[in-house]
């Protein structure tokens, strides 16, 4: 956990400073647009049931997966009428939040 | 019965009481490299200066054959004794003890001496080592945080509180310690979380061992939820007794003052800091070149190292600094040493200590990661906390001033008692490079020779603006002095605000950006 002693640069508005660079800094992850097709979870929890498969067309609002999580069953519903692509977990999968879950076109 | 027979029989009671959770426990918890709750305290406290109170106190659940059950002192000793000569007051977790769970009467203790360090004013010293609530007692053991977290709540700003993280201190536990002004942890040996591996292990199947998730390293270097920390128990006990030297007993007592004595001939301030703003030194040397006995007390030492806080003397009276440090992320501010030093600023004005600050920063860290972590909201507490803040205020500019960092690092316009530069310093809105490329963008982008024109323009903006003395010709600076005179005037400064009276309008009370 040590942090590094090499002197690293630091662009400050053009100035360039010659400095010890945290490891926060070092291991910030570079901004990416977030899709609008992908439907993260929310939340940790648990895939309890998928309601949807691949090629289904879907409505605004209909329930696509059941996930358990905070003791509660929370039913992600669809946010724009469209065509379910692509189906990354299946029933049973633990995920963190964030994890693609599904891909709607 | 005779009185020696009585006496006899108290030191019997003593005796068993004294054994703790037995034994066998004992030595549980000497495998863990732990010492006792009541070893703890004497390794603490001054020498034969401990007075225990409650040692016959027992739970009172009588559910899930409890009754049946003798827990001694209910697992937390409480009780007073001196640091250095002051009193302080103290309870310690016997984690020997049922796993230094809290029940009823368990919490009744700590609140008892909680309440009696407040009536007092004296300072608090919390020692957790305890497997969190005593499941047995249910919302009797929720009701015990509860009156524990409100009085650490109302006792904040008149007595300094201390917590001590000595073994386990997970669920809603560690907001005892989150809400006192200062925590310590013990490398292997303290751990804090709000929910523990197995929980993380069954909801996200994520692998985790306590060390890595609440261990003593990661709350000092990364949450900054601890203040202190240390690789032993004992190093941990020494650290506590410094810090108690330099802090009042209560918020209506001055510093004690210390015998004066000069900074040692190690640090010369002229040459400590290069003239070239884009080169890093530690600014940890100028402040030694200017405390007594070159002798600086940090504070977060491991986290959000870009700034430096901490406690040295001046003229034997104890200074609270706040310093930009270059040799770490140049020295800007972020989220984490907003965070970080607006909270000891406040610490500070609350118990009359005065502040220090060493300016030498480039500005806020620029990026999305900054902007959405809400850098705007966490940097404002540093204003908020210079502007509140009525104890005085010494300001030296080191070097680099620029921009929003310039106002926020205690300048005039947050009222800063005394403002000084030396003849480095750089007080403008931002640095060359930036400001030439903004101001005479047309210059350079219409001459033949962009890059010629552009470094031109660098010098000419430098030479006219990268200095102190446009800053002191409004005043706000007070007075450009060389680096080895710094010391003379921070002790005149501090001997001339020690009648300062501010009033700050009356209210009942403000709305800090948290």
């Amino acid at each position: 956990m040590q942090e590094s002693d090499d002197l690293g640069i630091l662009n400050i508005n053009n100035s360039l400073y010659r400095t010890r660079l945290s490891r926060k800094f070092r291991n910030r992850k570079p901004y990416k647009p977030s899709d609008p097709g992908i439907i993260p979870s929310f939340i940790p929890g648990t895939v309890l049931e998928i309601l949807v498969k691949k090629g289904q067309k879907v409505n605004e609002g209909d329930d696509l997966i059941i996930l358990d999580a905070m003791k509660m069953q929370n039913r992600l519903k669809c946010h724009k009428k469209g065509k379910i692509k692509k189906i990354f977990v299946k029933k049973g999968d633990r995920v963190s939040k964030g994890t693609n879950l599904i891909e709607i076109e | 019965m005779a009185v020696d027979k009585k006496i006899k029989e108290l030191q019997e009671k003593r005796k068993k009481v004294l054994l703790g959770g037995g034994e066998q426990a004992i030595e549980k918890q000497k495998a863990m490299g732990k010492r006792t709750a009541r070893e703890r305290i004497m390794s603490l406290l001054d020498r034969n200066s401990f007075i225990e109170y409650d040692m016959f106190v027992e739970h009172d659940a009588r559910d899930f054959d409890m009754d049946k059950k003798s827990l001694p002192s209910d697992g937390v000793i409480i009780g007073s004794g001196t640091i250095n000569g002051s009193p302080v007051a103290v309870f310690a977790q016997d984690f020997t003890v049922a796993g230094g769970s809290l029940g009823h009467m368990h919490s009744r203790k700590i609140v008892k001496i909680m309440d009696h360090a407040l009536k007092m004013r004296i300072p608090l010293i919390g020692i957790n080592d305890s497997g969190g609530a005593r499941i047995q007692e249910g919302v009797n053991s929720l009701a015990g945080y509860g009156e524990i977290f409100f009085r650490n709540t109302i006792s904040s700003g008149i007595i300094p509180q201390i917590s001590v993280i000595l073994g386990p201190c997970a669920g809603g536990a560690v907001y005892s310690p989150a809400l006192m002004d200062f925590v310590f942890v013990v490398d292997n040996i303290s751990k804090m979380f709000i929910t523990g591996p197995e929980v993380i292990k069954t909801v996200l199947g994520e692998e985790i061992s306590m060390e890595e998730l609440g261990g003593a390293r990661v709350h000092s270097e990364i949450t900054g939820n601890a203040h202190f920390f240390a690789e032993s128990e004992d190093e941990c006990f020494e650290q506590i007794k410094k810090l108690v030297s330099f802090i009042p007993a209560n918020n209506t007592h001055n510093t004690i003052i210390a015998e004066t004595s000069e900074p040692d001939g190690r640090f010369n301030p002229e040459k400590i800091v290069p003239d070239d703003p884009t080169l890093p030194y530690d600014v940890k040397d100028v402040i030694r070149s200017i405390v007594d006995k070159s002798e600086f007390f940090e504070i977060m030492e491991l986290y959000a190292k870009n700034i430096v806080i901490g406690f040295g003397r001046m003229g034997g009276r104890t200074t609270g600094f706040v310093a930009n440090q270059p040799l770490e992320m140049a020295g800007v501010l972020d989220v984490d040493s907003s965070d970080k030093a607006a909270r000891f600023i406040r610490y500070c004005d609350a118990f009359n200590i005065p502040i220090v600050t060493l300016v030498d920063l480039p500005g806020y860290l620029p990026g999305v990661d900054q902007e959405h972590a809400g850098v705007i909201r966490h940097g404002a507490k540093i204003l908020y906390a210079y502007s509140e803040a009525t104890v005085p205020k010494l300001t030296v500019i080191l070097r680099k001033a620029y921009g929003g960092g310039y106002i926020a690092m205690s300048s005039r316009h947050l009222r800063a008692d005394f403002v000084f530069a030396w003849p480095t310093a750089e007080i403008a809105v931002m640095g060359p490079e930036g400001a030439a490329n903004i101001i005479f963008k047309k210059e350079i982008t219409s001459s033949d020779d962009p890059e010629a024109m552009r470094k031109k323009k660098v010098e000419e903006y430098k030479a006219k603006f990268a200095n102190p003395y446009v800053a002191a010709s409004r005043g706000y600076v007070d007075a450009v002095i060389e680096p080895k005179e710094t010391r003379r005037f921070l002790l005149h400064a501090m001997e001339v605000s020690q009648n300062k009276v501010v009033k700050l309008l009356d209210k009942k009370h403000g709305i800090p950006p948290f």
